[in-house]
């Protein structure tokens, strides 16, 4: 057959791509995908990325668990996910193709390293005869490239040994995709030059592969398979690529120039959450402090401490160590001092899976203390708006003397997305008042310091260590409002419990009101928190654009949630809340306002798809009988 | 630091009840700090007392400083955190064996390898007192409690040996009968830049009462209490007639009149090589043997709070004070029209 598109010279256009690329856990998919996504970036498409990596660090060569993908959607107009299924998926050996081909849309394109299908590497994959030969990718477009050789011949004149050769050969793949999907070539090799500095053979080789990759494009005369997907019309401004991990860290060093006092971090190893400690160790010179503290109790123990001090004490984690925390967490809560937790949910229960995302530890965040122990819940719905979250949860915990949970996910921590940088002088501000003086008279005429004197939203005074005449005592003993003199009076106890209820709910009146995206007519509405946020958005464009209507609710706020809330769910018909957990936030919404929210859910370690709550929302709107 | 306002014990304590048991240890304790704080040259609100659960960790509430009462065993960290964020301060942390040995001993031991800016005042007693009598990690072999009915069966800790482990900068033991003795010590400590460890052998007259009596008592401690002295032989007794040597790594109790003064160890408290510090610690695993008391250990070593803000100075010096926006533009942009 005959294509237009297949003349020399011309490329077919593409609106979007997305792009799986799938190998041994050894074989550096994640540095190649990440490579695409910046080469993209650069070039101007939106994007959404999706790393999939095992928690093993080097699984059994050549096996199914030692297979590490990352999937990129490239796209020329606003996208939200990283797509649904693939449309092109490289795999580096049998086990990548044998994993991820299920995922590949029907008709998509399979480019493999045809080196790597041996007898060896098809048995330890389970494959009983070559896929490449017996039918398996009927239906597809396979591009194959013997990828091992062709590297190690290009590396051959440069003084490289063979066997450090075939480590370049992913440099091999991507400068073969760079090809294929026009992508530009300069970024990838100044950054080859920038990050291998000091290691010229290592420059040579992986340059050499990447060259040899590009070449194998024109002279394998796969013009039929080259697609282009133009930039992306988003709005005008300076743009980067950013993940979620960088932009929460960065939210905690912008808020923390908002509120001109210095940021403190208390951590302790955990996937997905380390990365966090990582940027922020390197930006000493913002004032920054960070603890790697012996444990997860330690971390926040410190965290708490600093606060104390006058500082933004801060620790991040994910669920294991939120578990560790809860007795700290519920100590500042009595104490009423800021902190800020951060936590970057994985599967769980228990270890569970620590590199697939979940978002199941909302109600350990609401509820997971023991005593009645309210604080406030902030969320984050995409990579870059983990820099707003950040600084959204300082904002709470500061000006509200509390800590304040910031909710993110493993998704939403290594997933990259294009961020339209903000005007620094348009973060607002944050509020900071330390004591400084007396503020109660005793009987006898003397001015004392009360630390439990409250103000209007029932705050207590931020007195830290240093102030003059402020000297007080404060701890985890039920103390008497006002004084802060310990006192186990039963009036008092009931009377405390009820304030640090109320001070929370409080802050509804400090945070925005719910407001709804797309119809507010519309008899559906989906309600979300977190990072459904982003295959939510997709699923309503889609169900928008084939001519019904939708309405979305994301929440930033998850405690207090906003004062609107309760009456704008009551005026829908019916109410969907899609989460990766069980239910969390449906049952919260059902106890909370009595309304007759139906919950959705997956708990497999993987986002949402857009399909799968286009459907889901299909079926709901189906049931209102407003379905054309 | 100058300018300090004169103070006396009244300006250091504060209105509220103590509620220790009528005779306990932790009475002295507090007035000898008390007493002391005046002698310190420093602010009252410069000072703070942080504690976790216990007895010994209601210490704080009669202070009149900044004072926090953290949650079991976790003083320590809380206080590394308030030490690394305010040099400035004076920071002091109080707690019992329980505290500080059990729930609370990983965050001991890593204050004490950090080197952290912290005084920190173990008061031992051998006991779980607010709970009401279990057997505490320094409870000795075959205690019968509570919680042992049938005496316990665990080897328990040696604070001085535990703190030395690991790798503390200043060790020092005292007991809560001599309040001279406890103010050097304590006076010691708060001179001592990073962590000091200072272990008190603090009487609990209601569940472990007489614990340390054989050592403490008036008319025992001269035979019986090791008083290390800096430069000087290790040497005790009514008249000094006993002395420790070290044998093949190990000290050993003598009688001077045997070996000859000369053949006592010089105790070196600023021994950059803990192991005679160690062997000295090593005396007395009971309370019935004459047990080492004084500075162990005091060496100089970079304190963890001036280091982080050091690195903070020299990259500040290196890349300018923080700009955002530079941070936001940090990664490769592109632009859109």
């Amino acid at each position: 057959m005959t294509n237009i598109a297949q003349r020399a010279g011309e490329v077919r256009k593409a609106d979007g791509i997305v792009l799986r690329f799938a190998g041994d856990s050894g074989d550096g998919m994640q540095l190649t995908g990440d490579r695409f996504t910046s080469a993209s970036a650069l070039f101007g498409n939106d994007l959404a990325t999706l790393p999939e990596f095992p928690a093993e660090i080097r699984a059994p060569a050549g096996t199914l668990a030692g297979v590490s993908s990352f999937q990129v959607h490239i796209s020329d107009h606003d996208i939200t996910t990283p797509g649904d299924a693939p449309t092109v998926l490289v795999a580096m050996n049998p086990a990548a193709l044998k994993s991820d081909l299920p995922l590949l849309q029907p008709g998509g394109t399979v480019i493999v390293n045809s080196d790597a299908f041996n007898e060896r590497n098809l048995s330890k994959a389970g494959y009983e005869s070559d896929p490449l030969e017996d039918g398996t990718l009927d239906g597809y477009t396979v591009v194959t490239a013997p990828m091992t050789d062709l590297t190690k011949r290009a590396c051959q004149d440069l003084g490289v040994k063979p066997r450090d050769a075939e480590r370049s050969k992913n440099f091999f793949a991507l400068g073969l995709v760079s090809w294929l999907y026009s992508r530009p070539v300069e970024p990838t090799v100044d950054w080859i030059d920038g990050k291998f500095a000091g290691r010229d053979t290592v420059i040579a080789a992986n340059k050499a592969a990447f060259a040899a990759g590009h070449a194998f494009g024109e002279t394998a005369e796969l013009g039929a398979s080259r697609l282009m997907v133009a930039p992306a019309a988003l709005d005008p401004g300076t743009y980067t690529n950013i993940n979620g991990n960088t932009a929460l860290s960065w939210g905690l060093i912008a808020a923390s120039q908002l509120a001109g006092i210095p940021l403190f971090l208390g951590s302790y190893p955990i996937t997905p959450a380390s990365d966090i400690l990582h940027e922020l160790a390197r930006h000493k010179n913002f004032g920054v402090r960070t603890l790697q503290a012996e444990d997860e109790i330690a971390a926040v123990g410190a965290a708490l401490g600093a606060a104390y001090g006058g500082h933004i004490g801060v620790t991040t984690t994910s669920g294991p160590g939120m578990a560790l925390k809860a007795e700290t967490v519920g100590l500042a809560v009595s104490l009423e001092l800021p902190l800020v937790v951060i936590d970057i949910q994985r599967g769980g229960p228990s270890t569970g899976l620590p590199t697939k995302t979940e978002a199941a530890d909302l109600l350990m965040a609401m509820y997971g203390r023991h005593g009645e122990a309210p604080l406030p819940i902030v969320s984050a719905q995409s990579p870059s708006d983990c820099f707003f979250a950040a600084i959204e949860a300082v904002r709470i915990a500061v000006e509200h003397r509390t800590p304040v949970i910031l909710m993110s996910d493993g998704y939403l921590a290594n997933s990259s997305e294009p961020w339209r940088i903000p005007d620094v002088e348009q973060l607002g501000s944050i509020n900071i008042e330390f004591a400084s003086r007396p503020n109660h008279v005793n009987d006898d005429g003397e001015a004392v310091f009360w630390p439990f004197r409250r103000d209007e939203r029932l705050v207590r005074p931020w007195a830290i260590p240093g102030t003059p005449e402020l000297m007080h005592r404060i701890g985890g003993i039920e103390k008497e409002d006002g004084s802060g003199n310990i006192s186990y009076e039963p009036d008092n106890h009931q009377a405390m419990v009820r304030l640090r209820a109320e001070r929370i709910a409080l802050i509804a009146h400090h945070i925005p009101p719910a407001e709804v995206v797309g119809d507010p007519d519309a008899s559906v509405a989906v309600v979300s928190w977190g990072s459904t946020w982003g295959a939510i958005t997709s699923a309503r464009r889609r169900i928008e654009s084939a001519g019904h209507r939708l309405a979305h609710i994301h929440l930033r706020h998850l405690n207090p949630l906003p004062a609107n809330l309760g009456d704008l769910l009551r005026s829908f018909e019916r109410v969907v809340v899609p989460e990766m957990n069980t239910g969390q936030l449906c049952r919260m919404l059902r106890a909370e306002f009595l309304v007759d929210a139906r919950s959705v859910t997956k708990v497999s370690g993987q986002p949402f798809t857009a399909a799968e709550l286009v459907e889901a929302c299909w079926e709901e709107i189906g049931t209102t009988g407003a379905a054309r | 630091m100058t300018d300090v306002p004169v103070t006396t014990r009244k300006d250091w304590a504060t209105d509220q009840e103590v509620r220790w048991c009528p005779g306990c240890g932790d009475y002295s304790i507090l007035t000898a700090v008390q007493l002391l704080m005046p002698e310190l040259e420093v602010r009252r609100e410069d000072t703070v007392f942080v504690s976790g659960i216990g007895c010994a960790a209601r210490f704080p509430y009669y202070m009149n400083t900044y004072g926090l009462h953290a949650i079991h065993g976790r003083s320590p960290a809380v206080a590394t955190g308030l030490a690394m964020a305010r040099g400035d301060l004076h920071v002091w942390v109080v707690g019992g064996d329980g505290d500080m040995m059990s729930i609370g001993g990983n965050h001991l031991i890593h204050a004490l390898r950090r080197n952290v800016n912290l005084n920190i005042l173990l008061f031992n007693n051998q006991i779980y007192g607010l709970t009401k009598g279990q057997y505490s990690p320094t409870s000795e072999r075959g205690k019968v409690t509570k919680s042992t009915p049938h005496g316990s069966v665990e080897q328990p800790f040696n604070a001085i040996s535990l703190a030395l482990g690991a790798e503390a900068s200043f060790v020092a033991r005292t007991h809560d009968m001599d309040r001279g003795h406890m103010q050097e010590m304590f006076r010691r400590a708060h001179d001592h830049p990073g962590a000091a460890f200072v272990e008190v052998f603090q009487n609990c007259n209601v569940f472990n009462d007489g614990a340390f009596a054989a050592l403490t008592k008036r008319d025992a401690r001269d035979s019986m209490l090791i008083d290390l002295k800096h430069g000087e032989p290790v040497r005790f007794g009514t008249d000094g007639e006993l002395g420790v040597v070290i044998e093949d790594g190990r000290a050993r109790v003598v009688t001077v009149a045997e070996v000859g003064v000369e053949a006592l160890v010089v105790h070196d408290e600023t021994d950059p090589d803990p192991s005679v510090a160690y062997s000295l610690s090593r005396l007395a695993n009971t309370n019935d043997v004459p047990t080492p008391i004084g500075v162990f250990r005091a060496v100089d070593r970079s304190e963890y709070g001036s280091a982080v803000t050091a690195q903070i100075a020299a990259s500040q010096a290196k890349a300018g004070p923080g700009d955002l926006h530079k941070l936001l533009h940090s990664r490769p942009t592109w632009q859109v029209a």
